[in-house]
């Protein structure tokens, strides 16, 4: 089934009233997701393109069956959005916000680990099952179905490897953009096992920025798997100290530097391409190597 | 956000950390008036950002007020020139505190474990040196505890980290409810670090914050208003500065090719793939997802403000940034501001094709990908 979610998914979306989040429920809705309830509190009984508006994430489920939900929700309410939607059930939840203040994605991500509810995010992009489910805002006409999943901290640098990858005749299984925040629900190490245990991917693209030590501990576990994965690193020539736009993304003393994370990926066998387009030749000899 | 000494000072008190007594000035006139205040000695410290400050001389002892007078206007208008910072920042305040007399100096820090996803307590009996060194020389002599975050930092966890870390045992007591104040303070605040190094025991047996390092999460300002008059002095490059003002990010690295871009990751692959080209890119400026001509035009001018910048470079990948809108704001940005340099553009995704064709005829320089890009920008500015 491809990883996480296909054409069997049932989305909700929190905040589906505001600007954001109607816009990209018509996109999803184009894709062919099926998006079958939107919450946006005291709005409930109206409807957003044909989807049923619900006051809480509860009733949604009650009478949807909704099993996944993506938040548009401003950052001031974001959090307590994913616990709304964790403690009514739901299995998924895909945080697009971006902005949230970590102390309270700290105690979020602690709860929904405990609860073991998968959180994507926040300040992602979504994810992407080519040909199947969107469930965020990435742009669906640029991805083809086929064996490359990508996991990634970016969203626009997703699109540009995607692209890369379509033209070069790559297909993609699935895209998660894990997001650019220091505190995320799911890193590279929680994800790539899915990847790994998934019969429609053939190898793995990860796409890893300046700031935190996700990489090195990716490596780590990548050093244990069986299918091929390729690394990217941004963020090569950044400053130290500097914030350079990601929340997450700031190299502080010793730890986050680019070169760290390229030599743990090359160390755990990784190959790791200098230049975005150098991507789709390593991809393509790696499924190679494998056959 | 980074703020200064004083507002860290002002900020922990409120939550019952204790700082030695002291305000500041911006002239030497109100330096001299707070010592004759305080009475007796004095530390008058240059108010900066960088680390390093007292072997940079920005940190000086006063017995009169006459002498704290002169140690300011020695450094109110000067440029400290640290290890951090060699170019100098600039000094417009001076926290002009009491001198305490020290017994001992320890060190406590509390920040983000990214790892763990949690915060993580740190307490060490080597105080006033830089941590990074004795995290790298002496690791043992940093005792962590990590915090459960729906509990937060419990008494015993300060008190265990203390007692392990070699703090004075007469003074653990009271170093436990500084220890938790700290904590409160940072939680409170909403900070990604707090850091007292020095943390000080004096030698009548006060636990004190000799200096005080606090960084407030910039994603949380929304809820402390009380920041706001903190934010203006927290940036010290104008022309950030500005772009902040004007909701852009942005942020200056020093060379003279100008790069827009939309999402980080791109715009950080952008500077990256400008560097490998053998150009050196002039600042990170990343105009988010469906921005409008507005906006465009706005980070242009930004970008322009920079007088070293001798050419820009736009890459966009459109996803919910519209090809066309980009287009349109370049176009009214170089009629508006009177554009001088050269500018290559490389548009991809959605509405790129209508984007394009806005710009034909125009003297912009097409870019078919980001690498091509790149190397028409370092040609054109070299």
């Amino acid at each position: 089934m491809a990883v996480l979610i296909d054409k069997n998914t049932r989305v909700l979306v929190q905040g589906i009233t505001g600007r954001e989040g109607e816009f990209h429920t018509r996109q999803m809705l184009d894709y062919g997701t099926q998006v079958v309830a939107g919450v946006t509190p005291g709005k409930g009984g109206q409807e957003v393109l044909g989807v049923p508006v619900f006051d809480t994430v509860k009733q949604a489920v009650s009478a949807t069956g909704a099993d996944a939900s993506v938040i548009f929700v401003p950052a001031p309410f974001a959090a307590d959005a994913v616990l709304e939607a964790a403690d009514a059930g739901i299995r998924l939840i895909v945080c697009i916000t971006e902005g949230i203040p970590v102390q309270d994605m700290v105690k979020t991500v602690a709860l929904v680990r405990q609860k073991g509810v998968r959180l994507i995010g926040p300040n992602c992009p979504g994810m992407m099952t080519a040909g199947q489910c969107k469930i965020g805002i990435m742009p669906g006409n640029i991805f083809t179905p086929g064996p490359v999943g990508l996991i990634s901290r970016s969203g626009t640098l997703t699109y540009e490897i995607v692209d890369l990858l379509t033209k070069a005749g790559l297909g993609q299984s699935t895209c998660i953009g894990i997001g650019g925040d220091p505190v995320l629900g799911s890193t590279f190490v929680d994800l790539l096992p899915l990847f790994e245990e998934d019969p429609d991917t053939q190898a793995v693209v990860l796409v890893g920025e300046i700031g935190g030590s996700d990489e090195e501990i990716a490596a780590e576990y990548i050093r244990t798997m069986r299918k091929p994965v390729i690394g990217f690193i941004s963020g090569r020539t950044a400053p130290p100290g500097k914030r350079m736009g990601h929340a997450g993304a700031i190299i502080s003393g010793r730890t986050g530097t680019p070169q760290a994370k390229v030599d743990a990926l090359r160390s755990a066998g990784v190959p790791v391409a200098d230049a975005l387009y150098e991507i789709p030749a390593l991809v393509k000899q790696a499924l190679t190597n494998r056959t | 956000m980074k703020i200064h000494e004083y507002q860290a000072k002002e900020v922990l008190a409120r939550y019952g950390v204790a700082v030695p007594r002291g305000r500041v000035a911006s002239t030497p006139e109100e330096a001299r008036a707070i010592a004759q205040e305080l009475g007796g000695r004095v530390v008058v410290k240059a108010q900066v950002h960088a680390g390093g400050r007292g072997k940079a001389g920005g940190i000086r002892l006063a017995d009169t007020p006459e002498q704290a007078e002169q140690h300011a206007r020695a450094l109110i208008g000067s440029r400290l020139v640290t290890p951090q910072a060699p170019q100098g920042v600039p000094v417009h305040k001076v926290l002009v505190e009491e001198a305490i007399s020290i017994a001992q100096e320890y060190y406590l820090g509390i920040t983000l474990d990214r790892a763990r996803q949690r915060d993580v307590v740190m307490v060490s009996a080597m105080g006033g040196m830089d941590i990074e060194q004795v995290a790298e020389e002496h690791p043992d002599a940093i005792v962590k505890v990590w915090v459960e975050p729906w509990q937060g930092l419990m008494p015993y966890q300060a008190r265990q980290a203390l007692y392990d870390a070699g703090i004075a045992r007469e003074a653990v007591s009271t170093a436990t409810r500084f220890l938790l104040a700290l904590y409160k303070a940072y939680v409170g605040s909403d900070a990604s670090l707090a850091e007292i190094n020095p943390f000080v025991l004096t030698t009548d047996g006060q636990c004190l914050a000799a200096d005080a390092k606090l960084n407030i999460d910039d994603n949380a300002l929304f809820r402390h208003p009380e920041f706001g008059e903190y934010k203006e002095e927290s940036e010290e490059d104008p022309i950030e500065a500005e772009a902040h003002r004007r909701g852009i990010q942005y942020v200056r690295l020093g060379g003279d090719i100008g790069i827009i871009g939309n999402g980080a990751g791109l715009v950080m692959s952008t500077l990256d793939e400008v560097s490998r080209a053998g150009g050196k890119p002039a600042n990170f400026l990343d105009i988010g997802g469906g921005a409008k001509a507005d906006l465009v035009r706005n980070a242009l001018e930004i970008v322009l403000m920079d007088p070293n910048v001798k050419g820009v470079l736009f890459n966009v990948f459109g996803g919910i940034t519209r090809g066309d809108e980009v287009a349109k704001g370049i176009l009214e940005g170089i009629h508006s501001l009177q554009v001088q340099v050269p500018i290559v553009i490389r548009l991809a995704g959605t509405r790129a094709e209508e984007g394009l064709a806005l710009l034909q005829g125009t003297g912009l320089i097409p870019a078919v990908t980001m690498q091509e890009a790149a190397r028409k920008i370092v040609e054109v500015t070299r």
